[in-house]
């Protein structure tokens, strides 16, 4: 079977997901309410430099959208016993789980890109060039990344899956450097930063306002794709590792 | 010369240390309608999904269409339609947005999916609710859209786990009618089922499966006469009495009637008789039978499965 033919009918998985998913409350809360609470407590008594607000605003973004639709989808599709019907037409796993990916990628960006403008109204002088392969690179690895999430238990309870992740993403909220910058952390603090894909995204968000970043920017971007395809490969491996476990 | 589609060889599953299907060989025909016959959890749906590539076998070997299924998955489901056991349609879809994901999924072209949902949601009766979302559907109508969706790229083979289970009547029927010409145009198809009557009016050949074991595979018809040295005599009495003691053979009683199955059927109706007149009570009804296809599996599979 062509590689191509299998992307196109990853598309048809893409749209069912928007249609089934995009609109379901955990998402809606999770993907677009909650960044913005957490960003509003973040701000509280706070005096800081426009760049560093925004470079903290679109870390969340691109993070918690980009993650929101994706743990779900497995457990659900095996809850509703959708996922046997999916996964017995002619596409792969591998091809059903990149068109989940893709669902995670495109819910992020299309927020994403609506909360860029804030760089307008913040007065921020935003370098393009870096700022869009950045923001992609970094919905990638973070659409990968459920996928490796939505693998492991192989639960069908939608509601498990998405407490663990929130765990997860948690943990990777205050190790990243959003709340405090990298330079300031205590040295073991700093070292566990860097098992955090997270941490290179802020780190790469840096140098789209002009601020310095710790690692270099080719550093941060080789990283970045490094975890997007550790996510996913290992994702798809585990999925179909504990694919017999979901039909008991 | 009759061409195989299926081609099982030593089919054998584990589930951890428990053995579910338990060395399986069978192969099933061009324009056959092939019934695999089974109580519950005999290993039924554990082959079928090992026949479509969702499960990999233990051991054993599958060919479809020729092609093994191990190197050819994909290929192999591009020509088959399956509904599995518990098949959903997405609730949050309507009918006509189910069936274009499954022409997407099978690489179909848009208009092609358009001409062929409008036909099938038409055979199915479904047309009328098209656009509803399928939340709101009942099973039957769940379990037609189902088969619709496995039809629509109209597949050489179907693999159908338990297609009327569950159904009133008028569903059931109308199923089955559909996989009845189905097999006219020259399909194969594939269905697990317990129902004896379905077996019997759709299957040329069955495959009764206990235990994960095969322990028969033969046309209906000769697997009845299996059992065809042993009669059904069936019989109601007023008031209702019976004795089992006074005959000889298997006896069930259900409900007001008496069965008793035997070899020796003249012998066993005077014995009736006789109890009768001796008890001063009224035969109602009395019928010699040949013993229907669900006679047999009961001997076969025996009694201990409810
Ligand atoms: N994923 C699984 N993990 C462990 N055991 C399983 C799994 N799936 C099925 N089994 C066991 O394997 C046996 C066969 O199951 P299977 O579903 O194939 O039976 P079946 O013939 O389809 O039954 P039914 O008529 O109830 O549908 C059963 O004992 C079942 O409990
Ligand atoms: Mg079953």
């Amino acid at each position: 079977m062509s590689k191509l033919s299998q992307f196109s009918r990853s598309l048809a998985i893409v749209k069912k997901d928007m249609l089934v998913f995009y609109l379901k409350g955990p998402v809606v809360l999770m993907g677009l309410l909650f960044p913005f609470f957490l960003f509003g407590a973040f701000l509280i008594g706070r005096d800081l430099s426009h760049a560093y607000l925004f470079v903290a605003l679109l870390a969340m973004t691109v993070f918690f959208t980009s993650t929101a639709v994706g743990p779900a989808i497995i457990p659900w599709e095996a809850r509703s016993k959708t996922f046997e019907r999916l996964i017995s037409s002619p596409v792969s796993i591998t091809t059903v789980l990149f068109g989940d990916m893709q669902a995670s990628f495109y819910f992020g960006l299309i927020i994403t890109s609506f909360i860029s403008l804030t760089a307008i109204f913040l007065g921020i002088s935003l370098n393009l060039l870096i700022f869009i392969p950045v923001v992609i690179l970094a919905l990638l690895t973070f659409s990968a990344m459920t996928i490796l999430m939505s693998s492991y238990p192989p639960t069908d309870i939608p509601a498990d899956v998405m407490m663990l992740t929130s765990l997860v993403k948690f943990t990777l909220l205050f190790i990243s450097g959003i709340f405090v910058p990298l330079e300031k952390l205590p040295e073991y603090a700093r070292v566990i930063s860097y098992f955090s894909p997270l941490t290179y995204l802020v780190d790469a968000l840096r140098y789209s306002v002009s601020l310095h970043g710790y690692f270099p920017l080719s550093l941060d971007l080789i990283l970045l794709s490094v975890f997007a395809l550790g996510f996913f490969f290992s994702g798809v491996a585990v999925h179909k590792k504990v694919l017999e476990k979901r039909f008991t | 010369m009759s061409v195989e589609i299926i081609k099982a060889e030593h089919l054998t599953k584990y589930y951890g240390n428990f053995l579910a299907v338990n060395d399986i060989s069978f192969s099933v025909n061009k324009g056959e309608i092939f019934g695999f016959l089974g109580p519950n959890g005999a290993g039924k749906t554990t082959t079928i999904r090992m026949l479509t590539g969702i499960l990999n076998p233990s051991s054993g070997r599958i060919e479809v269409f020729g092609m093994d299924m191990k190197k050819h998955k994909i290929e192999i489901r591009e020509r088959t339609g399956i509904v599995p056991e518990m098949a959903n349609p997405y609730i949050d879809l309507s009918a006509m947005r189910n069936l274009r994901l499954m022409g997407r999924l099978y690489g179909m072209k848009g208009r092609e999916i358009e001409k062929r949902s409008v036909e099938l949601l038409k055979l199915f009766n479904l047309y009328e609710k098209k656009d509803t979302k399928v939340r709101g559907f009942s099973k039957g109508m769940k379990q037609r859209l189902s088969l619709a969706m496995a039809m629509l790229p109209d597949p050489e083979l179907l693999f159908l786990d338990e297609p009327t289970s569950g159904l009133d009547v008028m569903s059931a029927r109308l199923i089955k009618r559909i996989i009845r010409e189905e097999q006219k145009k020259g399909k194969t198809i594939f269905m697990n089922t317990h129902n004896m009557q379905d077996a019997n009016e759709l299957c040329n050949r069955v495959a009764i499966i206990n235990h994960g074991k095969l322990i028969a595979i033969d046309t209906p018809e000769k697997i009845k006469e299996i059992g065809a040295k042993s009669n059904v005599i069936e019989f109601s009495l007023s008031p209702f009495k019976f004795e089992g003691g006074i005959v000889e053979g298997r006896v069930e009683i259900l409900g007001d009637k008496v069965k008793v199955y035997t070899a020796e059927v003249d012998e066993t109706i005077k014995k009736i008789v006789n109890y009768a007149e001796r008890e001063n009570l009224k035969i109602v009804s009395l019928n010699v039978e040949k013993p229907s296809l669900e006679d047999v599996f009961m001997a076969l599979v025996g009694e201990k499965n409810e």
